[in-house]
């Protein structure tokens, strides 16, 4: 109590204008920019696998079981900031068992369940149970033993079960991508249905997300691959590399379209709110929207891949303008949601104040707990990438 | 034919097993639901007990701009009634003072949320027009906080009050986005979203909220929407009526009159 009321009560000098008295406290702060950003690598990541499986981009071989894992180690972490934001998690559970229909966020579980249990984790399993069996039979002790478990002690590895695994992988991620619509427009739709809060409320926020979604995805295992591959000692593989900067491109341009047709509609209908949300653009996300998200995020990689495809360049530069092309588009959308969900909550909903939100260093709402649950995934994925290499070298034959 | 009946318990046993399968990841969900009728049950009976029965009623409440005076004592009798915590950051109701200026200048303010009074206009400032606004929860028909609640611990009651179950609330603030009116906070203590019930273990005892009781102008009236004889009802149809922000469709049960067009 007394934490809140010291953490408040500075804030009412940085106050602007009006706001109603209950709004000084910002109510949704790091943890629940964290949860979208998360969810949105899951996403994807998991529409970069596909590409291999369903739409057979060859090129995109070396990247598709390491884009699987990464979509595995940040779900798995994605509803940690959730749980940790709420006033009782010990009641988190009643979200499941006793769900409000008309809630949009009541379905949270049940969508992340569907892409845990029905999506990632089956499709992993089919990918990988032979490989698993053929590991196990030459390892010993534990090891043994939990790809054995893994591997759900099956030792069918004949022809015909082969096949019935490609042709299960195959299937699984022809639901999966509309899964993995569906869990990242869900999360939009949270924003998207608060018609109380007009910077929220847009029937484009779903789609709005799930682009800037695979954005992040793909730029993700696109730093991931780089990052690992000298580590192991191996070489990068520039077509690769090539088609990923080249998907990363593609989105990139349909989500600034639609950002930019979500921008010139709020302008160009004017409505109500435009006074407030201009200051707002103009002035409290000035920095964070229009120099980070915008330029730096989206035009500037935009331009370096480009010059990238229209040139021929020397495949160490491309390496490096790839990279840091991706590092940009991370930020970016880092900032995107911050934009969204902090910029949402920063103006009154009388519409004639703004306030301010002042992230503290510890705490579980603080920046510690914050990088913490960010670098948690790469813990998750180093464990997953030694009980399950993604490399082509561990395959078997 | 010996194959054929290995098949079939083959085929037997798979059905069982997911019938035992089914029954053990359903148990937990029935005992829960139980437990939930269980505590609906209490309620109900507590008041019943009381001799009310909510379905005998639809509250509601009229504020009229012309008779507040801002001196702030309904703000103040709210948090003494229903121990809402004295810091300025949480208001079950508070009142907004508006000055509209001849050069088209608006300034609002809500020091406290007015239970201090509000400090006097300089002699100098050239004002249109002045006035004071009481805000509540509206007590939505249509209520969008119940709405996204993710487990239903906030709900509109058959008498038309929207109340929240703080023992059920898991505190995710989702229904203080929600609501268009800033009328929700999350209880410092309790961890859970809290409002005004329109002091529902006073009008369930035949009481009237505190905020009505203490207004010194009567710029409050609450009660009966369907009963001709009420109050409210002779407000309503004395009054020219205006509610916040109608385009969202809220259809809130809190009558202005005399409201001015740049309440929000």
């Amino acid at each position: 109590m007394e934490e809140i009321i010291q953490h408040l009560t500075p804030l009412l000098r940085d106050v602007w204008g009006y706001i109603f008295p209950n709004e000084v406290e910002l109510h949704w702060g790091l943890l629940i920019v964290l949860y979208p950003y998360l969810t949105g690598l899951v996403a994807g990541a998991f529409i970069l696998a596909s590409l291999v499986k369903v739409f057979n981009v060859k090129e995109l071989q070396p990247t598709y079981r390491l884009a699987m894992l990464t979509a595995l180690s940040f779900l798995l972490v994605a509803p940690l900031p959730l749980l940790a934001h709420l006033g009782h998690p010990e009641r988190a559970l009643e979200i499941l068992v006793t769900p409000n229909s008309t809630s949009a966020m009541a379905m949270f579980g049940f969508v992340y369940a569907w892409y845990l249990m029905a999506v990632l984790c089956l499709e992993i399993w089919f990918e990988y149970r032979k490989d698993i069996i053929h590991w196990a039979e030459k390892e010993k002790g534990i090891k043994k033993w939990i790809h054995r478990a893994i591997s759900l002690f099956s030792k069918d590895v004949s022809e015909a079960s082969v096949k019935f695994d490609k042709k299960w992988v195959k299937i699984i991620t022809i639901i999966g991508i509309p899964s993995a619509f569906l869990l990242h427009g869900y999360v939009g739709f949270i924003f998207g249905s608060i018609k109380a809060n007009p910077w929220w409320s847009s029937v484009l926020m779903p789609i709005v997300f799930l682009f800037s979604a695979i954005v992040s995805g793909i730029g993700m295992v696109l730093i991931i691959y780089m990052i690992v591959t000298p580590f192991r000692g191996k070489t990068l593989d520039i077509a690769c590399l090539d088609k990923l900067a080249s998907f990363l491109f593609y989105v990139m341009i349909i989500d600034f379209t639609l950002e930019s047709l979500d921008f010139i509609h709020r302008v160009y209908e004017s409505e109500e709110s435009i006074k407030i949300l201009a200051y707002l653009v103009s002035d409290k996300l000035f920095v964070s929207l229009v120099v980070i998200q915008v330029i730096m995020g989206m035009l500037i990689p935009l331009g370096m891949i480009a010059v990238m495809k229209i040139m021929k360049s020397p495949a160490e530069l491309k390496k490096m303008i790839y990279f840091i092309a991706a590092i940009l588009v991370e930020i970016g959308i880092f900032t995107t949601r911050w934009n969204i969900v902090i910029g949402g909550q920063l103006f009154s909903k009388s519409f004639r104040g703004l306030t301010v939100y002042k992230m503290t260093f510890f705490g579980l709402e603080g920046l510690l707990a914050g990088l913490a649950i960010l670098a948690l995934p790469f813990v998750i994925l180093f464990v997953l990438t030694k009980l399950l290499p993604p490399w082509e070298e561990a395959k078997t034959n | 034919m010996e194959k054929n009946v290995i098949e079939l318990n083959k085929k037997v046993e798979r059905r069982s097993f997911l019938k035992k399968l089914a029954v053990f990841a359903l148990a937990p969900l029935t005992v829960r639901i139980l437990a939930q009728d269980e505590k609906f049950k209490k309620v109900k009976k507590w008041i019943l007990d009381n001799g009310y029965v909510p379905s005998d009623h639809k509250w509601g409440m009229g504020i009229d701009i012309s008779k507040c005076i801002g001196c702030g004592r309904c703000a103040d009798a709210c948090k003494n009634e229903n121990n809402v915590p004295r810091d300025p950051f949480f208001f079950r109701t508070w009142v907004e003072r508006y000055r509209i200026f001849e050069n088209g200048d608006i300034k609002v303010d809500s020091p406290n949320g007015s239970i201090d009074g509000f400090e006097n206009i300089p002699a100098k400032e050239k004002i249109l027009r002045s006035f004071f606004v009481p805000k509540i929860c509206n007590h939505c028909e249509n209520p969008p906080c119940v709405q996204v609640c993710p487990v239903g611990a906030t709900f509109k009651s058959e008498d038309g009050v929207v109340l929240v179950d703080s023992d059920y609330c898991v505190g995710c603030r989702y229904c203080i986005q929600a609501c268009p009116y800033g009328a929700r906070f999350l209880h410092p203590v309790k961890h859970t979203a809290e409002k005004c019930t329109f002091c529902y273990q006073r009008i369930v005892n035949d009481k009237l909220p505190a905020c009505v009781e203490v207004c010194p102008t009567q710029a409050r009236i609450f009660g009966e929407l369907n009963k001709k004889a009420s109050p409210l009802v002779r407000f309503l149809r004395m009054n020219k009526i205006g509610v916040l922000k109608p385009s969202l469709n809220t259809e809130p049960k809190v009558y202005y009159a005399n409201l001015d067009m740049e309440v929000k």
